[in-house]
Protein backbone atom coordinates (compact mmCIF):
# COMPACT_ATOMS: atom_id res chain seq x y z
CA UNK A 1 0.00 0.00 0.00
CA UNK A 2 0.67 3.58 -0.36
CA UNK A 3 2.24 5.91 2.71
CA UNK A 4 1.79 9.21 2.72
CA UNK A 5 4.05 10.84 5.62
CA UNK A 6 4.46 14.54 6.60
CA UNK A 7 7.26 15.70 8.33
CA UNK A 8 7.39 19.31 9.37
CA UNK A 9 9.39 21.61 11.95
CA UNK A 10 8.38 21.38 15.52
CA UNK A 11 6.32 24.36 16.42
CA UNK A 12 8.42 26.43 18.54
CA UNK A 13 11.65 25.62 16.25
CA UNK A 14 13.20 27.92 14.09
CA UNK A 15 12.45 27.25 10.40
CA UNK A 16 14.58 29.77 8.52
CA UNK A 17 13.14 28.23 5.22
CA UNK A 18 9.34 29.19 6.24
CA UNK A 19 10.75 32.81 7.07
CA UNK A 20 12.66 33.17 3.45
CA UNK A 21 9.35 32.06 1.91
CA UNK A 22 7.31 34.12 3.89
CA UNK A 23 9.24 37.34 3.08
CA UNK A 24 9.75 36.54 -0.55
CA UNK A 25 5.66 36.12 -0.90
CA UNK A 26 5.00 39.55 -0.47
CA UNK A 27 8.04 41.16 -3.14
CA UNK A 28 5.91 39.28 -5.92
CA UNK A 29 3.03 41.19 -4.42
CA UNK A 30 1.26 38.34 -3.10
CA UNK A 31 0.23 40.06 0.75
CA UNK A 32 -1.28 39.33 3.49
CA UNK A 33 0.48 35.97 4.48
CA UNK A 34 1.09 34.92 7.57
CA UNK A 35 3.49 32.09 9.47
CA UNK A 36 4.72 29.75 6.94
CA UNK A 37 6.11 26.34 7.67
CA UNK A 38 8.21 24.49 5.17
CA UNK A 39 8.29 20.49 5.55
CA UNK A 40 9.05 17.51 3.52
CA UNK A 41 6.48 15.19 1.77
CA UNK A 42 7.63 11.80 1.67
CA UNK A 43 5.21 8.90 -0.08
CA UNK A 44 6.33 5.32 0.05
CA UNK A 45 5.09 1.72 -1.13
CA UNK A 46 5.06 -0.74 1.88
CA UNK A 47 4.23 -3.88 2.44
CA UNK A 48 2.91 -3.51 6.33
CA UNK A 49 2.09 -0.32 8.23
CA UNK A 50 3.41 -1.61 11.81
CA UNK A 51 6.40 -0.38 11.16
CA UNK A 52 5.50 3.21 9.64
CA UNK A 53 5.94 4.36 13.47
CA UNK A 54 9.43 3.54 14.09
CA UNK A 55 10.66 4.40 9.98
CA UNK A 56 9.20 7.64 11.04
CA UNK A 57 11.20 8.10 14.14
CA UNK A 58 14.32 6.82 12.98
CA UNK A 59 15.21 7.99 9.65
CA UNK A 60 12.24 9.86 7.74
CA UNK A 61 12.18 12.05 10.73
CA UNK A 62 14.58 13.18 13.47
CA UNK A 63 12.10 13.65 16.49
CA UNK A 64 14.33 16.16 18.13
CA UNK A 65 13.25 18.66 15.72
CA UNK A 66 10.78 17.49 13.72
CA UNK A 67 7.46 15.92 13.75
CA UNK A 68 5.63 13.69 11.57
CA UNK A 69 2.25 12.21 10.55
CA UNK A 70 1.52 9.45 7.89
CA UNK A 71 -1.79 7.91 6.28
CA UNK A 72 -2.31 4.96 4.08
CA UNK A 73 -3.54 6.70 0.92
CA UNK A 74 -3.97 3.71 -0.89
CA UNK B 1 48.87 6.07 17.48
CA UNK B 2 46.78 5.11 14.24
CA UNK B 3 43.59 7.88 13.60
CA UNK B 4 40.99 6.71 11.17
CA UNK B 5 38.94 8.98 8.74
CA UNK B 6 35.72 7.68 8.17
CA UNK B 7 34.64 8.23 4.22
CA UNK B 8 31.09 8.40 3.39
CA UNK B 9 30.29 9.23 -0.36
CA UNK B 10 29.96 12.59 -0.14
CA UNK B 11 32.50 13.37 2.65
CA UNK B 12 35.03 16.03 0.83
CA UNK B 13 36.78 17.13 3.93
CA UNK B 14 38.36 13.24 4.28
CA UNK B 15 41.63 14.02 2.39
CA UNK B 16 42.36 17.13 4.64
CA UNK B 17 41.59 15.81 7.41
CA UNK B 18 43.78 12.60 6.37
CA UNK B 19 46.29 15.15 5.81
CA UNK B 20 46.26 17.07 9.12
CA UNK B 21 46.47 13.37 10.94
CA UNK B 22 49.64 13.38 9.27
CA UNK B 23 50.63 16.61 10.47
CA UNK B 24 49.68 16.04 14.33
CA UNK B 25 52.73 12.69 13.88
CA UNK B 26 49.85 10.40 13.62
CA UNK B 27 49.49 7.43 10.90
CA UNK B 28 45.93 8.03 9.65
CA UNK B 29 43.84 5.20 8.38
CA UNK B 30 40.84 5.44 5.83
CA UNK B 31 37.81 4.31 6.89
CA UNK B 32 35.61 3.48 4.25
CA UNK B 33 31.65 3.61 4.99
CA UNK B 34 31.31 -0.22 3.59
CA UNK B 35 33.55 -1.38 6.41
CA UNK B 36 32.75 -3.70 9.30
CA UNK B 37 35.74 -2.64 11.34
CA UNK B 38 37.57 -0.05 12.83
CA UNK B 39 40.83 -1.48 11.80
CA UNK B 40 42.40 -1.00 15.44
CA UNK B 41 42.64 2.68 15.87
CA UNK B 42 42.94 4.50 18.77
CA UNK B 43 40.90 7.49 17.48
CA UNK B 44 38.35 8.76 14.89
CA UNK B 45 37.75 11.74 12.68
CA UNK B 46 33.94 12.09 11.20
CA UNK B 47 35.10 14.51 8.92
CA UNK B 48 33.02 17.44 7.00
CA UNK B 49 31.57 17.14 3.62
CA UNK B 50 28.10 16.03 2.05
CA UNK B 51 27.43 12.38 3.33
CA UNK B 52 25.17 11.03 0.87
CA UNK B 53 24.26 13.71 -0.55
CA UNK B 54 22.45 15.48 2.59
CA UNK B 55 19.77 14.03 1.57
CA UNK B 56 16.73 13.89 3.69
CA UNK B 57 19.00 15.81 6.21
CA UNK B 58 22.89 16.56 6.75
CA UNK B 59 23.95 13.08 8.71
CA UNK B 60 20.48 10.95 8.33
CA UNK B 61 21.88 8.35 5.96
CA UNK B 62 25.49 8.13 7.06
CA UNK B 63 24.54 7.45 10.62
CA UNK B 64 23.21 4.19 8.88
CA UNK B 65 26.48 3.35 7.09
CA UNK B 66 28.11 0.06 7.90
CA UNK B 67 31.29 1.47 9.85
CA UNK B 68 28.98 2.98 12.04
CA UNK B 69 27.95 -0.07 13.83
CA UNK B 70 31.83 -0.43 15.60
CA UNK B 71 32.29 3.33 15.30
CA UNK B 72 29.30 3.71 17.56
CA UNK B 73 30.39 0.78 20.00
CA UNK B 74 34.21 2.20 20.10
CA UNK B 75 32.69 5.65 20.69
CA UNK B 76 30.42 4.12 23.02
CA UNK B 77 33.34 2.34 25.16
CA UNK B 78 35.18 5.82 25.88
CA UNK B 79 37.45 6.11 22.44
CA UNK B 80 37.93 9.53 21.35
CA UNK B 81 35.81 10.27 18.36
CA UNK B 82 35.85 13.69 16.77
CA UNK B 83 33.20 14.94 14.40
CA UNK B 84 33.71 18.00 11.99
CA UNK B 85 31.41 20.02 10.50
CA UNK B 86 29.23 17.38 8.28
CA UNK B 87 30.87 14.67 10.95
CA UNK B 88 29.08 16.09 13.54
CA UNK B 89 25.44 16.24 11.99
CA UNK B 90 26.21 12.51 11.67
CA UNK B 91 26.91 12.28 15.43
CA UNK B 92 23.97 14.13 16.36
CA UNK B 93 21.66 12.26 14.24
CA UNK B 94 23.48 8.55 15.61
CA UNK B 95 22.53 10.04 18.75
CA UNK B 96 26.02 10.06 20.31
CA UNK B 97 25.67 14.08 20.73
CA UNK B 98 22.81 15.47 21.91
CA UNK B 99 20.79 18.18 20.26
CA UNK B 100 20.69 18.56 15.80
CA UNK B 101 22.25 21.34 13.28
CA UNK B 102 19.39 23.46 11.79
CA UNK B 103 19.44 25.38 8.99
CA UNK B 104 21.35 28.92 9.34
CA UNK B 105 18.96 31.30 10.74
CA UNK B 106 20.05 33.44 7.56
CA UNK B 107 19.35 30.76 5.34
CA UNK B 108 22.94 31.75 3.60
CA UNK B 109 25.94 29.50 3.40
CA UNK B 110 28.50 30.68 5.46
CA UNK B 111 32.15 29.72 4.26
CA UNK B 112 34.72 32.38 6.31
CA UNK B 113 36.81 32.47 9.22
CA UNK B 114 35.62 32.59 12.29
CA UNK B 115 37.08 33.08 16.26
CA UNK B 116 36.00 30.66 18.42
CA UNK B 117 36.51 30.47 22.50
CA UNK B 118 37.90 26.73 24.17
CA UNK B 119 34.91 26.56 27.02
CA UNK B 120 36.33 22.83 27.71
CA UNK B 121 39.63 21.54 27.90
CA UNK B 122 38.40 18.66 29.69
CA UNK B 123 37.74 16.69 25.91
CA UNK B 124 40.54 14.45 24.33
CA UNK B 125 40.23 16.83 21.52
CA UNK B 126 40.93 20.31 23.53
CA UNK B 127 43.03 19.10 26.37
CA UNK B 128 46.05 20.79 24.59
CA UNK B 129 44.41 23.98 24.50
CA UNK B 130 44.03 26.15 27.20
CA UNK B 131 40.83 26.88 28.83
CA UNK B 132 39.32 30.66 27.52
CA UNK B 133 42.04 30.38 24.91
CA UNK B 134 40.50 32.18 21.78
CA UNK B 135 41.16 30.38 18.23
CA UNK B 136 40.64 31.94 13.96
CA UNK B 137 39.02 28.84 12.40
CA UNK B 138 37.79 28.55 9.43
CA UNK B 139 33.94 27.54 9.04
CA UNK B 140 31.72 26.50 5.97
CA UNK B 141 28.34 25.04 6.30
CA UNK B 142 24.32 25.27 5.70
CA UNK B 143 23.04 23.77 8.55
CA UNK B 144 25.56 25.03 12.17
CA UNK B 145 22.64 26.33 13.55
CA UNK B 146 22.69 23.87 17.14
CA UNK B 147 20.16 23.31 18.61
CA UNK B 148 18.89 21.52 21.87
CA UNK B 149 15.68 21.76 23.78
CA UNK B 150 15.87 23.96 27.34
CA UNK B 151 16.41 21.19 29.67
CA UNK B 152 19.64 19.56 27.28
CA UNK B 153 20.95 23.34 27.07
CA UNK B 154 20.78 23.66 30.41
CA UNK B 155 22.82 20.27 31.53
CA UNK B 156 25.33 21.00 28.63
CA UNK B 157 25.86 24.18 30.55
CA UNK B 158 25.82 23.07 33.80
CA UNK B 159 27.97 19.98 33.03
CA UNK B 160 30.71 22.06 31.16
CA UNK B 161 29.63 20.44 28.27
CA UNK B 162 29.99 23.39 25.66
CA UNK B 163 33.63 22.69 23.81
CA UNK B 164 33.71 25.78 21.63
CA UNK B 165 31.67 28.90 21.50
CA UNK B 166 31.52 31.31 19.04
CA UNK B 167 32.45 34.88 19.97
CA UNK B 168 30.43 36.35 17.34
CA UNK B 169 27.55 34.22 16.13
CA UNK B 170 27.81 33.22 12.59
CA UNK B 171 24.86 30.68 12.06
CA UNK B 172 22.35 31.24 14.92
CA UNK B 173 23.13 28.19 17.19
CA UNK B 174 21.87 28.31 20.54
CA UNK B 175 23.91 29.75 23.36
CA UNK B 176 26.65 30.64 20.33
CA UNK B 177 27.51 26.86 20.46
CA UNK B 178 30.02 26.04 17.85
CA UNK B 179 30.66 22.72 19.49
CA UNK B 180 29.94 20.35 22.30
CA UNK B 181 30.59 16.84 23.74
CA UNK B 182 28.94 13.56 25.41
CA UNK B 183 28.23 12.42 29.19
CA UNK B 184 31.17 10.65 28.86
CA UNK B 185 33.28 13.20 27.53
CA UNK B 186 34.94 11.50 24.80
CA UNK B 187 32.97 12.33 21.99
CA UNK B 188 33.08 15.60 20.45
CA UNK B 189 31.33 17.45 17.71
CA UNK B 190 32.48 20.99 16.08
CA UNK B 191 31.14 23.23 13.17
CA UNK B 192 34.82 24.83 12.82
CA UNK B 193 36.96 22.96 10.21
CA UNK B 194 40.91 22.46 11.98
CA UNK B 195 41.95 20.30 9.75
CA UNK B 196 42.06 23.24 7.20
CA UNK B 197 44.68 25.46 9.22
CA UNK B 198 46.88 22.60 10.23
CA UNK B 199 49.79 23.82 7.96
CA UNK B 200 51.58 27.38 7.27
CA UNK B 201 50.87 27.02 3.64
CA UNK B 202 46.99 27.01 4.67
CA UNK B 203 47.48 30.42 6.36
CA UNK B 204 47.82 29.02 9.43
CA UNK B 205 48.30 25.55 11.94
CA UNK B 206 45.98 26.80 14.90
CA UNK B 207 43.72 24.07 14.14
CA UNK B 208 46.41 21.47 15.06
CA UNK B 209 46.64 22.53 18.35
CA UNK B 210 43.07 20.67 18.75
CA UNK B 211 43.80 17.92 16.67
CA UNK B 212 47.04 17.28 18.80
CA UNK B 213 45.09 17.44 21.93
CA UNK B 214 44.22 13.56 21.23
CA UNK B 215 47.98 12.74 21.49
CA UNK B 216 48.63 13.46 25.09
CA UNK B 217 47.70 11.00 27.10
CA UNK B 218 47.32 8.17 24.41
CA UNK B 219 49.37 5.35 23.97
CA UNK B 220 51.70 6.65 21.24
Amino acid sequence: MKVRVLVRPKSGILDPQGEAVKSALPALGFEGVGNVHVGRLIELEVERIDEMDAMCRRLLANPTIEEYEWEVIS
Amino acid sequence: MRIGVAIFPGSNCDRDALFAVEQMGADPVELWHADADLKAVDAVIVPGGFSYGDYLRPGAIARFAKVMGPLEEFARAGGPVLGICNGFQVLTEAHLLPGALLRNIDMRFVCRRVRVRVESTETPWTSGCESGEELMLPVAHNEGNYFADEATLKELEDEGRVVLRYLKNPNGSANDIAGVCNEGRNVVGIMPHPERVSDPVLGSEKGLKILRSVLVGARI
